[in-house]
Protein backbone atom coordinates (compact mmCIF):
# COMPACT_ATOMS: atom_id res chain seq x y z
CA UNK A 1 0.00 0.00 0.00
CA UNK A 2 1.03 3.33 -0.80
CA UNK A 3 1.02 6.10 1.99
CA UNK A 4 0.57 9.60 1.43
CA UNK A 5 4.09 10.49 2.00
CA UNK A 6 5.24 7.88 -0.90
CA UNK A 7 2.72 10.09 -3.34
CA UNK A 8 4.20 13.36 -2.55
CA UNK A 9 7.84 12.19 -3.30
CA UNK A 10 7.24 9.52 -6.73
CA UNK A 11 9.57 11.17 -9.46
CA UNK A 12 9.74 10.41 -13.10
CA UNK A 13 12.47 10.68 -15.38
CA UNK A 14 12.42 9.94 -19.07
CA UNK A 15 15.23 7.66 -19.20
CA UNK A 16 16.82 5.25 -16.49
CA UNK A 17 20.51 6.22 -15.55
CA UNK A 18 21.69 3.71 -17.69
CA UNK A 19 20.44 4.76 -21.10
CA UNK A 20 21.37 8.37 -19.66
CA UNK A 21 25.14 7.26 -19.55
CA UNK A 22 24.77 5.94 -22.99
CA UNK A 23 23.07 8.63 -24.96
CA UNK A 24 26.26 10.89 -23.09
CA UNK A 25 28.44 8.78 -24.47
CA UNK A 26 26.81 8.63 -27.96
CA UNK A 27 27.20 12.25 -27.95
CA UNK A 28 30.60 12.02 -26.59
CA UNK A 29 31.47 9.68 -29.36
CA UNK A 30 29.97 11.83 -31.76
CA UNK A 31 32.22 14.87 -31.16
CA UNK A 32 35.33 12.72 -31.24
CA UNK A 33 34.30 11.72 -34.57
CA UNK A 34 33.74 15.53 -35.59
CA UNK A 35 36.78 16.17 -34.56
CA UNK A 36 39.10 13.50 -36.00
CA UNK A 37 37.48 13.99 -39.69
CA UNK A 38 38.12 17.57 -39.10
CA UNK A 39 41.93 16.92 -38.38
CA UNK A 40 42.00 14.59 -41.44
CA UNK A 41 40.29 16.63 -43.58
CA UNK A 42 42.84 20.30 -43.00
CA UNK A 43 45.89 17.60 -42.82
CA UNK A 44 45.59 17.05 -46.91
CA UNK A 45 44.91 20.59 -48.16
CA UNK A 46 46.78 22.83 -49.58
CA UNK A 47 46.21 26.02 -47.64
CA UNK A 48 47.62 28.05 -50.68
CA UNK A 49 44.99 26.60 -53.34
CA UNK A 50 41.87 27.26 -50.46
CA UNK A 51 43.30 30.90 -50.11
CA UNK A 52 43.54 31.93 -53.64
CA UNK A 53 40.09 30.76 -53.83
CA UNK A 54 38.16 33.84 -53.94
CA UNK A 55 40.13 35.27 -56.43
CA UNK A 56 40.03 32.16 -59.06
CA UNK A 57 36.24 32.46 -58.58
CA UNK A 58 36.48 36.02 -59.59
CA UNK A 59 38.34 34.92 -62.50
CA UNK A 60 36.19 32.56 -64.12
CA UNK A 61 33.18 34.65 -62.64
CA UNK A 62 34.61 37.70 -65.00
CA UNK A 63 35.96 35.03 -67.91
CA UNK A 64 32.23 34.16 -67.79
CA UNK A 65 30.35 37.61 -68.36
CA UNK A 66 28.57 38.87 -70.46
CA UNK A 67 26.93 35.09 -72.03
CA UNK A 68 27.61 34.16 -75.53
CA UNK A 69 23.94 34.20 -76.19
CA UNK A 70 23.74 33.77 -79.79
CA UNK A 71 25.17 30.12 -78.72
CA UNK A 72 21.49 29.50 -78.25
CA UNK A 73 20.14 28.73 -81.78
CA UNK A 74 23.29 26.08 -81.50
CA UNK A 75 21.74 24.63 -78.38
CA UNK A 76 18.03 23.65 -78.98
CA UNK A 77 18.54 20.54 -80.86
CA UNK A 78 20.48 19.40 -77.94
CA UNK A 79 17.85 20.70 -75.86
CA UNK A 80 15.15 19.09 -77.64
CA UNK A 81 17.40 15.65 -77.02
CA UNK A 82 17.49 16.30 -73.40
CA UNK A 83 13.59 16.37 -72.93
CA UNK A 84 13.37 13.33 -74.90
CA UNK A 85 15.97 11.12 -72.95
CA UNK A 86 14.02 12.75 -69.49
CA UNK A 87 10.69 11.94 -70.81
CA UNK A 88 11.31 8.31 -73.01
CA UNK A 89 13.37 7.37 -70.24
CA UNK A 90 11.04 7.50 -67.16
CA UNK A 91 8.21 6.19 -69.84
CA UNK A 92 10.33 3.16 -70.15
CA UNK A 93 10.87 3.39 -66.19
CA UNK A 94 7.17 2.93 -65.50
CA UNK A 95 6.74 -0.15 -68.18
CA UNK A 96 8.96 -1.94 -66.24
CA UNK A 97 8.54 -0.65 -62.37
CA UNK A 98 4.85 -1.32 -62.24
CA UNK A 99 5.28 -5.11 -61.80
CA UNK A 100 8.20 -4.79 -60.32
CA UNK A 101 6.38 -2.85 -57.60
CA UNK A 102 3.44 -4.65 -57.35
CA UNK A 103 5.95 -8.16 -57.02
CA UNK A 104 8.08 -6.06 -54.44
CA UNK A 105 4.88 -5.04 -52.27
CA UNK A 106 4.04 -7.58 -49.46
CA UNK A 107 0.34 -7.87 -49.70
CA UNK A 108 0.29 -8.26 -53.58
CA UNK A 109 3.03 -10.36 -54.42
CA UNK A 110 2.91 -13.34 -55.64
CA UNK A 111 5.26 -15.28 -53.60
CA UNK A 112 6.89 -13.58 -50.36
CA UNK A 113 9.83 -16.52 -50.44
CA UNK A 114 10.81 -16.00 -53.91
CA UNK A 115 9.72 -13.32 -56.15
CA UNK A 116 9.79 -10.63 -53.44
CA UNK A 117 13.44 -10.92 -52.84
CA UNK A 118 14.36 -11.12 -57.08
CA UNK A 119 11.95 -7.73 -57.17
CA UNK A 120 13.73 -6.16 -54.20
CA UNK A 121 17.11 -7.29 -55.80
CA UNK A 122 16.08 -5.58 -58.69
CA UNK A 123 14.97 -1.89 -57.29
CA UNK A 124 18.15 -1.83 -54.91
CA UNK A 125 20.41 -2.86 -58.15
CA UNK A 126 19.16 0.16 -60.17
CA UNK A 127 19.06 2.25 -56.99
CA UNK A 128 22.52 1.72 -56.15
CA UNK A 129 23.85 3.00 -59.44
CA UNK A 130 24.20 6.73 -60.34
CA UNK A 131 22.98 7.05 -64.17
CA UNK A 132 26.13 8.82 -64.91
CA UNK A 133 27.38 5.56 -64.48
CA UNK A 134 24.70 3.84 -65.98
CA UNK A 135 25.18 5.91 -69.02
CA UNK A 136 29.01 5.70 -68.84
CA UNK A 137 28.57 1.38 -69.08
CA UNK A 138 25.97 2.38 -71.64
CA UNK A 139 27.78 4.38 -73.98
CA UNK A 140 30.01 1.54 -74.27
CA UNK A 141 27.29 -1.11 -75.07
CA UNK A 142 25.23 0.85 -77.24
CA UNK A 143 27.73 3.50 -78.44
CA UNK A 144 27.47 7.44 -77.80
CA UNK A 145 24.26 8.75 -78.35
CA UNK A 146 20.64 9.65 -77.08
CA UNK A 147 19.86 6.28 -76.67
CA UNK A 148 22.28 5.08 -74.12
CA UNK A 149 20.98 8.14 -72.20
CA UNK A 150 17.28 7.49 -72.11
CA UNK A 151 18.22 3.32 -71.22
CA UNK A 152 20.72 5.14 -68.63
CA UNK A 153 17.64 7.05 -67.29
CA UNK A 154 15.38 3.93 -67.46
CA UNK A 155 17.74 1.92 -65.53
CA UNK A 156 18.13 3.95 -62.52
CA UNK A 157 14.28 5.00 -62.10
CA UNK A 158 13.05 1.39 -62.08
CA UNK A 159 14.02 1.60 -58.69
CA UNK A 160 12.97 4.78 -57.82
CA UNK A 161 9.64 4.52 -58.89
CA UNK A 162 8.95 0.78 -57.64
CA UNK A 163 9.99 1.53 -54.58
CA UNK A 164 8.07 4.45 -53.85
CA UNK A 165 5.20 2.86 -55.68
CA UNK A 166 5.43 -0.77 -53.51
CA UNK A 167 5.48 1.12 -50.48
CA UNK A 168 2.11 2.82 -52.04
CA UNK A 169 0.62 -0.27 -52.60
CA UNK A 170 1.53 -1.74 -49.03
CA UNK A 171 -0.08 1.18 -47.15
CA UNK A 172 -3.53 0.73 -49.19
CA UNK A 173 -6.38 0.36 -46.86
CA UNK A 174 -6.97 -3.62 -47.09
CA UNK A 175 -10.69 -3.14 -46.59
CA UNK A 176 -11.90 -2.35 -49.43
CA UNK A 177 -9.55 -5.22 -51.03
CA UNK A 178 -11.38 -7.02 -48.74
CA UNK A 179 -14.60 -5.99 -49.74
CA UNK A 180 -14.41 -6.49 -53.20
CA UNK A 181 -12.68 -10.02 -52.83
CA UNK A 182 -15.97 -10.58 -50.82
CA UNK A 183 -18.10 -10.26 -54.15
CA UNK A 184 -16.45 -13.05 -55.45
CA UNK A 185 -14.50 -10.72 -58.01
CA UNK A 186 -11.59 -12.45 -59.58
CA UNK A 187 -7.90 -11.36 -58.58
CA UNK A 188 -7.10 -9.56 -61.15
CA UNK A 189 -10.77 -7.64 -60.64
CA UNK A 190 -9.33 -6.96 -57.39
CA UNK A 191 -6.68 -5.25 -58.89
CA UNK A 192 -8.51 -2.82 -60.69
CA UNK A 193 -11.46 -2.55 -58.12
CA UNK A 194 -9.51 -2.28 -54.73
CA UNK A 195 -5.86 -1.78 -55.40
CA UNK A 196 -5.41 0.58 -58.40
CA UNK A 197 -7.73 3.47 -57.48
CA UNK A 198 -6.06 3.66 -54.35
CA UNK A 199 -2.91 3.77 -55.29
CA UNK A 200 -3.43 5.98 -58.19
CA UNK A 201 -2.38 9.45 -56.82
CA UNK A 202 0.69 8.00 -55.66
CA UNK A 203 1.54 7.02 -58.81
CA UNK A 204 0.99 10.17 -60.93
CA UNK A 205 2.49 11.64 -57.87
CA UNK A 206 5.93 9.50 -57.95
CA UNK A 207 5.93 9.52 -62.08
CA UNK A 208 5.85 13.34 -62.46
CA UNK A 209 8.76 13.28 -59.52
CA UNK A 210 10.61 11.19 -61.21
CA UNK A 211 10.48 13.09 -64.57
CA UNK A 212 11.19 16.22 -62.71
CA UNK A 213 14.49 14.69 -61.26
CA UNK A 214 15.26 13.11 -65.10
CA UNK A 215 15.10 16.24 -66.66
CA UNK A 216 18.10 17.60 -64.39
CA UNK A 217 20.02 14.27 -64.54
CA UNK A 218 19.54 14.44 -68.30
CA UNK A 219 21.80 17.36 -68.52
CA UNK A 220 24.51 15.90 -67.35
CA UNK A 221 24.51 12.72 -69.34
CA UNK A 222 26.12 14.19 -72.66
CA UNK A 223 29.19 14.88 -70.38
CA UNK A 224 30.05 10.89 -70.53
CA UNK A 225 28.59 11.34 -74.28
CA UNK A 226 24.91 9.89 -74.09
CA UNK A 227 23.07 13.08 -75.98
CA UNK A 228 21.94 15.99 -74.51
CA UNK A 229 23.28 19.53 -73.60
CA UNK A 230 25.28 17.65 -71.38
CA UNK A 231 27.27 17.26 -74.62
CA UNK A 232 27.72 20.68 -75.28
CA UNK A 233 28.97 21.55 -72.20
CA UNK A 234 31.54 19.49 -72.12
CA UNK A 235 32.71 21.23 -75.29
CA UNK A 236 32.54 24.33 -74.24
CA UNK A 237 34.28 23.68 -71.10
CA UNK A 238 37.41 21.61 -73.13
CA UNK A 239 37.82 24.68 -75.16
CA UNK A 240 37.25 27.08 -72.11
CA UNK A 241 34.02 29.12 -73.74
CA UNK A 242 33.25 29.85 -70.62
CA UNK A 243 30.65 32.58 -72.12
CA UNK A 244 29.14 29.35 -73.23
CA UNK A 245 29.12 27.76 -70.75
CA UNK A 246 26.98 30.01 -68.55
CA UNK A 247 24.23 29.93 -71.62
CA UNK A 248 24.58 26.63 -71.08
CA UNK A 249 23.62 27.24 -67.00
CA UNK A 250 20.86 29.49 -67.42
CA UNK A 251 19.47 27.28 -70.34
CA UNK A 252 19.69 24.39 -67.55
CA UNK A 253 17.35 26.24 -64.78
CA UNK A 254 15.12 27.38 -66.99
CA UNK A 255 14.26 24.34 -68.24
CA UNK A 256 14.22 22.82 -64.76
CA UNK A 257 12.03 25.56 -63.46
CA UNK A 258 9.74 24.87 -65.95
CA UNK A 259 9.40 21.41 -65.42
CA UNK A 260 9.12 22.03 -61.53
CA UNK A 261 6.80 24.47 -62.66
CA UNK A 262 4.86 21.86 -64.40
CA UNK A 263 5.56 19.07 -61.91
CA UNK A 264 3.52 20.71 -59.76
CA UNK A 265 0.95 21.70 -61.52
CA UNK A 266 0.54 17.55 -62.64
CA UNK A 267 0.59 16.95 -59.20
CA UNK A 268 -1.80 19.70 -57.55
CA UNK A 269 -4.49 18.49 -60.50
CA UNK A 270 -4.52 14.40 -60.02
CA UNK A 271 -4.20 14.34 -56.11
CA UNK B 1 -30.45 -21.80 -44.79
CA UNK B 2 -26.92 -21.33 -43.51
CA UNK B 3 -25.46 -24.04 -41.11
CA UNK B 4 -22.72 -23.50 -38.97
CA UNK B 5 -21.30 -26.87 -37.60
CA UNK B 6 -18.51 -27.25 -35.01
CA UNK B 7 -16.77 -23.99 -36.26
CA UNK B 8 -13.67 -22.93 -34.89
CA UNK B 9 -10.81 -20.26 -35.45
CA UNK B 10 -7.09 -20.70 -33.60
CA UNK B 11 -5.24 -17.49 -35.17
CA UNK B 12 -1.62 -18.28 -36.13
CA UNK B 13 -0.40 -16.10 -32.75
CA UNK B 14 -2.57 -18.41 -30.71
CA UNK B 15 -5.76 -16.58 -30.47
CA UNK B 16 -8.69 -18.57 -30.09
CA UNK B 17 -11.13 -16.67 -31.72
CA UNK B 18 -13.76 -19.18 -31.71
CA UNK B 19 -14.33 -22.47 -30.23
CA UNK B 20 -17.22 -25.09 -32.04
CA UNK B 21 -19.60 -22.73 -33.17
CA UNK B 22 -22.55 -24.30 -34.42
CA UNK B 23 -25.91 -22.47 -35.59
CA UNK B 24 -28.47 -22.95 -38.29
CA UNK B 25 -29.82 -19.56 -39.76
CA UNK B 26 -33.45 -20.26 -41.34
CA UNK B 27 -34.57 -18.57 -44.78
CA UNK B 28 -35.55 -14.65 -43.87
CA UNK B 29 -34.23 -14.68 -40.60
CA UNK B 30 -32.56 -11.84 -39.14
CA UNK B 31 -30.14 -12.67 -36.65
CA UNK B 32 -28.49 -9.68 -34.39
CA UNK B 33 -24.57 -11.36 -32.90
CA UNK B 34 -23.83 -9.70 -29.88
CA UNK B 35 -21.31 -9.46 -27.71
CA UNK B 36 -17.97 -7.58 -26.25
CA UNK B 37 -15.36 -6.45 -28.34
CA UNK B 38 -13.02 -9.05 -29.15
CA UNK B 39 -15.67 -12.38 -28.78
CA UNK B 40 -15.04 -13.51 -32.28
CA UNK B 41 -18.18 -11.83 -33.65
CA UNK B 42 -15.98 -10.15 -37.03
CA UNK B 43 -14.19 -13.57 -37.27
CA UNK B 44 -17.29 -15.47 -37.45
CA UNK B 45 -19.04 -13.71 -40.32
CA UNK B 46 -15.77 -13.84 -41.74
CA UNK B 47 -15.30 -17.33 -41.56
CA UNK B 48 -18.31 -18.50 -43.86
CA UNK B 49 -16.91 -16.09 -46.55
CA UNK B 50 -13.83 -17.76 -45.74
CA UNK B 51 -12.37 -13.83 -45.70
CA UNK B 52 -10.59 -15.87 -42.69
CA UNK B 53 -9.80 -19.21 -42.88
CA UNK B 54 -11.77 -21.70 -40.47
CA UNK B 55 -9.69 -23.63 -38.72
CA UNK B 56 -11.84 -26.42 -38.41
CA UNK B 57 -15.84 -27.07 -38.79
CA UNK B 58 -17.98 -26.69 -41.43
CA UNK B 59 -19.89 -23.87 -42.84
CA UNK B 60 -22.98 -25.28 -45.08
CA UNK B 61 -24.80 -22.72 -47.30
CA UNK B 62 -28.26 -24.50 -48.40
CA UNK B 63 -26.24 -28.04 -49.17
CA UNK B 64 -23.05 -26.59 -50.18
CA UNK B 65 -20.07 -27.09 -47.87
CA UNK B 66 -18.15 -23.39 -48.43
CA UNK B 67 -15.71 -24.74 -46.13
CA UNK B 68 -14.54 -27.51 -48.67
CA UNK B 69 -14.31 -25.21 -51.53
CA UNK B 70 -11.87 -24.92 -54.50
CA UNK B 71 -10.76 -21.61 -55.13
CA UNK B 72 -12.91 -21.38 -57.88
CA UNK B 73 -15.68 -22.92 -56.37
CA UNK B 74 -15.25 -20.22 -52.95
CA UNK B 75 -15.66 -17.33 -55.45
CA UNK B 76 -18.92 -18.70 -57.12
CA UNK B 77 -20.16 -19.08 -53.69
CA UNK B 78 -19.04 -15.59 -52.55
CA UNK B 79 -21.13 -13.84 -55.31
CA UNK B 80 -24.24 -15.65 -53.55
CA UNK B 81 -23.35 -13.91 -50.23
CA UNK B 82 -23.35 -10.18 -49.59
CA UNK B 83 -21.63 -8.22 -47.42
CA UNK B 84 -21.80 -4.78 -45.52
CA UNK B 85 -18.81 -3.43 -43.48
CA UNK B 86 -18.32 -1.54 -40.25
CA UNK B 87 -16.32 1.32 -42.07
CA UNK B 88 -18.26 0.69 -45.42
CA UNK B 89 -15.14 -0.25 -47.17
CA UNK B 90 -16.48 1.63 -50.59
CA UNK B 91 -13.57 2.07 -53.06
CA UNK B 92 -13.20 5.58 -52.27
CA UNK B 93 -11.80 7.03 -55.42
CA UNK B 94 -14.36 5.08 -57.66
CA UNK B 95 -17.81 6.75 -58.22
CA UNK B 96 -20.77 5.53 -56.61
CA UNK B 97 -21.96 3.74 -59.87
CA UNK B 98 -18.86 1.65 -59.95
CA UNK B 99 -19.43 1.17 -56.18
CA UNK B 100 -22.59 -0.72 -56.54
CA UNK B 101 -21.33 -2.28 -59.61
CA UNK B 102 -18.65 -3.96 -58.38
CA UNK B 103 -21.01 -6.35 -56.63
CA UNK B 104 -21.67 -7.56 -60.11
CA UNK B 105 -17.55 -8.70 -60.93
CA UNK B 106 -18.02 -12.31 -60.05
CA UNK B 107 -20.37 -12.42 -62.50
CA UNK B 108 -18.76 -10.14 -65.76
CA UNK B 109 -15.12 -11.37 -67.23
CA UNK B 110 -12.41 -9.19 -66.51
CA UNK B 111 -11.75 -6.90 -69.53
CA UNK B 112 -15.73 -6.06 -69.36
CA UNK B 113 -15.16 -4.73 -65.85
CA UNK B 114 -12.26 -2.81 -66.75
CA UNK B 115 -13.72 -1.19 -69.40
CA UNK B 116 -16.88 -0.31 -67.05
CA UNK B 117 -19.16 -2.67 -69.51
CA UNK B 118 -21.74 -4.03 -67.43
CA UNK B 119 -24.19 -5.40 -68.70
CA UNK B 120 -27.52 -3.18 -69.11
CA UNK B 121 -29.67 -5.66 -66.67
CA UNK B 122 -26.92 -5.07 -64.07
CA UNK B 123 -26.65 -0.62 -64.63
CA UNK B 124 -30.84 -1.20 -64.87
CA UNK B 125 -30.67 -3.13 -61.25
CA UNK B 126 -28.25 -0.85 -59.92
CA UNK B 127 -30.16 2.22 -60.68
CA UNK B 128 -33.16 0.84 -58.61
CA UNK B 129 -31.29 -0.52 -55.86
CA UNK B 130 -29.94 3.69 -55.56
CA UNK B 131 -33.52 4.43 -55.54
CA UNK B 132 -34.51 2.36 -53.09
CA UNK B 133 -31.43 3.37 -50.89
CA UNK B 134 -32.56 7.12 -51.58
CA UNK B 135 -29.04 7.79 -53.29
CA UNK B 136 -30.23 8.60 -56.98
CA UNK B 137 -29.15 12.24 -57.02
CA UNK B 138 -25.51 10.93 -56.36
CA UNK B 139 -24.83 8.03 -58.33
CA UNK B 140 -21.81 9.92 -60.45
CA UNK B 141 -20.21 11.14 -56.72
CA UNK B 142 -16.72 9.89 -55.50
CA UNK B 143 -17.54 7.58 -52.66
CA UNK B 144 -15.22 9.90 -50.57
CA UNK B 145 -17.47 12.61 -51.09
CA UNK B 146 -20.77 11.25 -49.50
CA UNK B 147 -21.37 11.26 -45.68
CA UNK B 148 -21.33 8.17 -43.53
CA UNK B 149 -24.92 7.19 -43.47
CA UNK B 150 -25.15 8.02 -47.26
CA UNK B 151 -21.65 5.72 -47.85
CA UNK B 152 -23.34 2.69 -45.72
CA UNK B 153 -26.64 3.17 -47.91
CA UNK B 154 -23.60 2.55 -50.91
CA UNK B 155 -22.89 -0.71 -49.15
CA UNK B 156 -25.97 -2.05 -49.10
CA UNK B 157 -26.46 -1.51 -52.50
CA UNK B 158 -23.34 -3.03 -53.44
CA UNK B 159 -24.12 -5.86 -51.12
CA UNK B 160 -27.47 -6.31 -52.48
CA UNK B 161 -26.61 -6.05 -56.34
CA UNK B 162 -24.66 -9.12 -55.77
CA UNK B 163 -28.67 -10.61 -55.54
CA UNK B 164 -27.33 -12.47 -52.66
CA UNK B 165 -28.94 -15.36 -50.78
CA UNK B 166 -27.29 -14.15 -47.44
CA UNK B 167 -26.10 -11.10 -46.25
CA UNK B 168 -23.21 -10.54 -43.83
CA UNK B 169 -23.17 -7.37 -41.97
CA UNK B 170 -20.34 -6.58 -40.29
CA UNK B 171 -21.29 -3.44 -37.03
CA UNK B 172 -23.44 -1.69 -39.83
CA UNK B 173 -24.06 1.30 -37.65
CA UNK B 174 -20.31 1.62 -35.40
CA UNK B 175 -19.37 4.81 -37.20
CA UNK B 176 -23.03 6.18 -37.56
CA UNK B 177 -24.81 8.71 -35.02
CA UNK B 178 -27.50 7.34 -33.03
CA UNK B 179 -30.29 9.02 -35.86
CA UNK B 180 -28.43 7.82 -38.69
CA UNK B 181 -27.81 4.02 -37.15
CA UNK B 182 -31.73 3.62 -36.29
CA UNK B 183 -32.15 4.66 -40.17
CA UNK B 184 -29.77 2.39 -41.70
CA UNK B 185 -30.45 -0.34 -39.29
CA UNK B 186 -34.37 -0.15 -40.39
CA UNK B 187 -33.34 0.08 -44.22
CA UNK B 188 -31.58 -3.29 -43.98
CA UNK B 189 -34.27 -4.99 -41.84
CA UNK B 190 -36.51 -3.63 -44.52
CA UNK B 191 -34.79 -4.80 -47.25
CA UNK B 192 -34.28 -8.45 -45.92
CA UNK B 193 -37.80 -8.83 -45.33
CA UNK B 194 -38.45 -8.13 -48.94
CA UNK B 195 -36.74 -9.98 -50.50
CA UNK B 196 -36.86 -12.92 -47.92
CA UNK B 197 -32.82 -12.41 -47.05
CA UNK B 198 -31.33 -14.11 -44.34
CA UNK B 199 -29.12 -11.72 -42.77
CA UNK B 200 -26.53 -11.82 -39.55
CA UNK B 201 -25.83 -8.60 -38.49
CA UNK B 202 -22.66 -8.28 -36.33
CA UNK B 203 -24.39 -5.25 -33.20
CA UNK B 204 -22.98 -4.05 -29.98
CA UNK B 205 -25.27 -1.93 -29.12
CA UNK B 206 -27.83 -3.93 -27.68
CA UNK B 207 -30.45 -1.92 -27.49
CA UNK B 208 -30.42 -1.40 -31.62
CA UNK B 209 -30.45 -4.91 -31.45
CA UNK B 210 -33.21 -5.72 -29.63
CA UNK B 211 -34.79 -2.72 -31.14
CA UNK B 212 -34.47 -4.14 -34.90
CA UNK B 213 -34.15 -8.29 -34.94
CA UNK B 214 -36.24 -11.37 -34.09
CA UNK B 215 -33.26 -13.63 -32.74
CA UNK B 216 -30.13 -12.69 -30.89
CA UNK B 217 -26.95 -14.75 -30.69
CA UNK B 218 -24.73 -13.73 -27.99
CA UNK B 219 -21.09 -14.88 -28.14
CA UNK B 220 -18.54 -14.37 -25.50
CA UNK B 221 -14.97 -15.55 -25.82
CA UNK B 222 -15.94 -17.14 -29.04
CA UNK B 223 -18.78 -19.60 -27.56
CA UNK B 224 -22.43 -18.93 -28.03
CA UNK B 225 -23.78 -18.31 -24.81
CA UNK B 226 -27.39 -17.05 -25.56
CA UNK B 227 -29.63 -17.89 -28.87
CA UNK B 228 -33.32 -16.37 -28.57
CA UNK B 229 -35.67 -13.53 -28.90
CA UNK B 230 -34.81 -10.38 -27.54
CA UNK B 231 -37.24 -10.41 -24.99
CA UNK B 232 -35.50 -12.86 -23.32
CA UNK B 233 -32.12 -10.91 -23.30
CA UNK B 234 -32.58 -9.96 -19.32
CA UNK B 235 -29.70 -8.39 -17.17
CA UNK B 236 -28.78 -11.47 -16.00
CA UNK B 237 -28.34 -13.20 -19.87
CA UNK B 238 -26.08 -9.52 -20.19
CA UNK B 239 -23.89 -10.19 -17.69
CA UNK B 240 -23.76 -13.22 -19.00
CA UNK B 241 -22.38 -11.85 -22.20
CA UNK B 242 -20.55 -9.15 -21.16
CA UNK B 243 -19.66 -9.05 -17.95
CA UNK B 244 -21.00 -7.63 -14.49
CA UNK B 245 -22.53 -4.10 -15.36
CA UNK B 246 -25.92 -1.72 -14.11
CA UNK B 247 -28.25 -2.98 -17.21
CA UNK B 248 -31.33 -1.42 -16.48
CA UNK B 249 -30.72 1.33 -18.44
CA UNK B 250 -29.81 -0.84 -21.90
CA UNK B 251 -33.03 -2.76 -21.11
CA UNK B 252 -35.53 0.30 -20.58
CA UNK B 253 -33.61 2.46 -23.71
CA UNK B 254 -34.87 -0.43 -26.02
CA UNK B 255 -38.63 0.15 -24.78
CA UNK B 256 -38.46 3.11 -24.64
CA UNK B 257 -35.77 4.86 -27.53
CA UNK B 258 -37.62 4.98 -29.76
CA UNK B 259 -39.19 5.81 -33.07
CA UNK B 260 -38.81 9.12 -33.46
CA UNK B 261 -38.02 8.82 -36.77
CA UNK B 262 -40.09 9.22 -39.64
CA UNK B 263 -43.08 6.88 -40.89
CA UNK B 264 -42.93 4.53 -37.75
CA UNK B 265 -43.75 7.51 -35.64
CA UNK B 266 -47.18 6.80 -35.02
CA UNK B 267 -46.89 3.35 -33.76
CA UNK B 268 -46.89 3.50 -29.85
CA UNK B 269 -45.73 0.84 -27.36
CA UNK B 270 -43.34 -1.54 -26.73
CA UNK B 271 -42.74 -3.62 -28.91
CA UNK B 272 -40.71 -1.72 -32.27
CA UNK B 273 -42.71 -1.80 -35.15
CA UNK B 274 -40.42 -3.28 -37.46
CA UNK B 275 -39.88 -6.78 -35.53
CA UNK B 276 -43.82 -6.82 -35.30
CA UNK B 277 -44.39 -6.47 -39.03
CA UNK B 278 -41.02 -8.37 -39.66
CA UNK B 279 -43.06 -11.39 -37.48
CA UNK B 280 -46.71 -10.90 -39.41
CA UNK B 281 -44.92 -11.58 -42.41
CA UNK B 282 -42.91 -14.91 -41.72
Amino acid sequence: MMTMTDLAHRTWRRRSTRKELALWLGWLLLVALFVFCWQVMTESTIWAFVTDAPRQAADIGSRMFPPRWEYIPALLEPLWDTLNIATLGTLLALFMAVPVAFMAARNTTPSTRFVRPVALLIIVASRSINSLIWALLLVAVIGPGVMAGIVAIALRSIGFVAKLLYEAIEEIDEAQVEAVAATGASKAQVMDYAVVPQILPAFAGITVFRWDINIRESTVLGLVGAGGLGLRLQESLNVLAWPQVTVIFILILITVLVSEWVSAKVRHAII
Amino acid sequence: MLRLKDLSKVYATGDRALTDVSLTVEPGQVVGLIGPSGAGKSTLIRCINRLVEPTSGQVYLGDMDITGLSRGGLRRARRRIGMIFQEYALVERLTVMENVLSGRLGYVGFWRSFFRKFPPASIENAYRLLDRVGLSDHVNKRADALSGGQRQRVGIARALEQDPDLLLIDEPTASLDPKTSRQIMRLIVEICDERGLPAIINIHDVALAQQFVRRVIGLQSGRVVFDGSPDELTADVLTQIYGEEDWSATIRKADEDGEDIDEDADHPGTVPVDRERLAGLT
